[in-house]
């Protein structure tokens, strides 16, 4: 068992910013909570809104609202805004710079600080692991073990950790005040961080005044997706947004919780896609090519992001943006996903002019964002427009199986 | 023979060489990114190069590319975690930490990583638990050794 440290020397501070911040709701409906207008009003409904984030230029990202309290606090508690829908992992983190509540510290059981090291593709968020009521909608996970990301209690980050290149710990970088991960994995780590030796992958520090080492951390404690923790609805979630045609400034749409648990929330006429358990993928079939357990969706992808310009015949775009595909016109192609339970459909996507998709510095949405990914399938938030998409989480049963899955 | 002579044999083939270099650093860093890694080595050939394959005990399987000359031209991995990044890029390291901060600017957002520059190619794609990535010096690819042979 961990032991939770209070900090408990910012009471002056928290006086003065619960005077400016939301109060929990405590168990009950929560409403829409800031995140936008899209949502309805039931318990297990939280509005999302894409447009261009805190930061201000995002492009293709959902964002949402959530409430975090002190455990066992409904007044301590703050509403932050600007946090980053993420299918593709699991776990709140928060930046430092957007908490004004203090929480309690994680702590081993040497009695030092737990600090997390998460490697994402283009970096590792560094900070905290430190301890939530968290509420959205009207669902609560007590006593999450969440991420704070850019403390400055920590600055100084471990060698095998910025080894894994840059550290996003800012609004700048980030693009967003936080990250709710609601993907299918339930905890971070996994197994692999709760034996030492050569095959623990070093996500998790111990942080003692004498500096920072890797130390093991239970599944229990580990960083972890919050809705496994709901009492109810805690199965999955199904994200819902109207098509884009083109380029918009905002959308708006909704993030529900639970897949079958309530009369909103039924898979309805969506197939399931069963996924690969050692990758977590699924596979895509394009222009007569399958591409095995190389496929996966990500509302934290900002894109489609799939082969190469060699494979597709479309050109990157010019530099800097080398990263997107420039078609001189708009592509009306198909694909087909396949799931490891052997269900497959195709469907219909678009590729549009990336150059010609950002130019407007107003525009949030951009239905036919995409861009090479060689070799891989990423089916981003342009994926998302105009299906509802189910998540499953690993191991908890729904009336389409048990998780991990997707559907839409 | 113990694994603690092994790795005095490593350590003695790999002093007089370079031990952090990896990506276009000599053969001998391979065996200092075994080390490193404390992984399993598996050499395999190709027509034009060799291909050196370390599994790391956290399950990420990596590959290093040494050209005829002796040279490492590429490496590339896959695994539920990434690896070691600045050990296995070697000098490269600054130059694609430099490159990835410029980029994250005009991305918009966030998504799979591919950095082109004149003399470095990176690609890292995946999610949580599932990373997949690629690094290569263009100028070092042996003839006739496309990109998308490097898997």
């Amino acid at each position: 068992m961990k032991r939770v440290r209070f900090p408990g020397v910012l009471s002056f501070i928290l006086a003065a910013t619960l005077a400016t911040t939301a109060g929990c709701s405590g168990s009950g409906s929560n409403g829409n909570g800031g995140g936008g207008g899209g949502g309805g009003s039931a318990s297990n409904v939280e509005a999302i809104t894409v447009n261009s984030g805190p930061g201000g230029g995002y492009i293709n990202g959902a964002f949402t609202s959530v409430t975090v309290c002190v455990p066992g606090s409904t007044t301590n508690c703050q509403t932050i805004g600007g946090i980053l829908v993420d299918t593709g992992s699991p776990g709140l983190r928060i930046l430092s710079s957007a908490l004004t509540i203090s929480l309690p510290q994680q702590t081993g059981s040497n009695g030092s600080p737990i600090v997390e090291c998460l490697p994402f593709l283009s970096g590792f968020t560094w900070g905290p692991v430190q301890t939530a009521d968290m509420t959205i909608a009207g669902e609560q996970a007590k006593s999450l073990p969440i991420q704070v990301i850019g403390t400055s209690n920590f600055p100084t980050i471990p060698a095998s950790c910025s080894s894994q290149g840059t550290a996003e710990e800012d609004l700048a970088s980030l693009g967003a005040n936080g990250i709710l991960g609601v993907g299918v994995l339930t905890a971070d780590c996994g197994s692999a961080c709760t034996v030492s030796g050569a095959s623990n992958p070093g996500l998790y520090y111990s942080c003692p005044s004498s500096g920072c080492v890797v130390t093991t951390e239970s599944l229990a404690n580990q960083v972890q997706n919050p809705v496994a923790l709901f009492a109810t609805d805690n199965n999955g979630v199904i994200i819902e947004l109207p098509s884009v045609s083109g380029a918009q400034s905002t959308v708006t749409g909704s993030l529900i919780f639970g897949i079958g648990t309530q009369s909103n929330n039924g898979l309805g006429s969506a197939t399931v896609y069963m996924l690969d358990p050692s990758t977590g993928n699924f596979t895509t079939v394009f222009n007569g090519v399958t591409y095995t357990n190389a496929a996966f969706i990500d509302s934290g992808s900002n894109g489609l992001y799939f082969l190469d310009a060699a494979t597709t015949g479309f050109p990157t775009c010019a530099a800097p943006i080398t990263f997107w595909y420039c078609p001189s016109s708009t592509q009306n192609l198909s694909a087909t996903n396949r799931g490891t339970n052997g269900t497959s459909a195709s469907f219909n996507f678009v590729v549009s002019n990336a150059n010609t998709l950002t130019s407007n510095a107003s525009t949030a949405a951009a239905n036919g964002l995409a861009g090479p990914n060689s070799g891989t399938f990423d089916w981003g938030l342009p994926f998302f427009y105009g299906r509802n998409v189910y998540t499953a989480i690993a191991g908890q049963s729904t009336p389409g199986g048990t998780g991990p899955y997707w559907a839409y | 023979m113990n694994s603690t002579i092994m790795r005095g044999l490593f350590a003695i083939l790999a002093l007089p060489f370079p031990v952090s270099a990896s990506l276009g650093g000599d053969v001998s860093s391979v065996q200092a990114d075994q080390m490193k890694m404390q992984g399993s080595l598996r050499t395999t050939s190709a027509d034009s190069y060799k291909v050196h394959e370390i599994q790391t005990p956290a399950g990420v399987a990596v590959k290093e590319y040494v050209s005829p000359a002796g040279k490492v031209f590429a490496v590339t991995w896959q695994g539920p975690f990434p690896p070691d990044l600045r050990q296995l890029l070697g000098p490269y390291f600054d130059q694609y930490v430099q490159a990835v901060q410029a980029q994250q600017a005009q991305r918009h957002g966030h998504g799979p990583l591919l950095i082109q520059e004149p003399g470095l190619v990176v690609q890292i794609t995946g999610h949580m638990r599932s990373f997949r990535g690629s690094a290569y010096v263009p100028q070092m690819l042996p003839a006739g050794v496309h990109p998308e042979d490097l898997r």
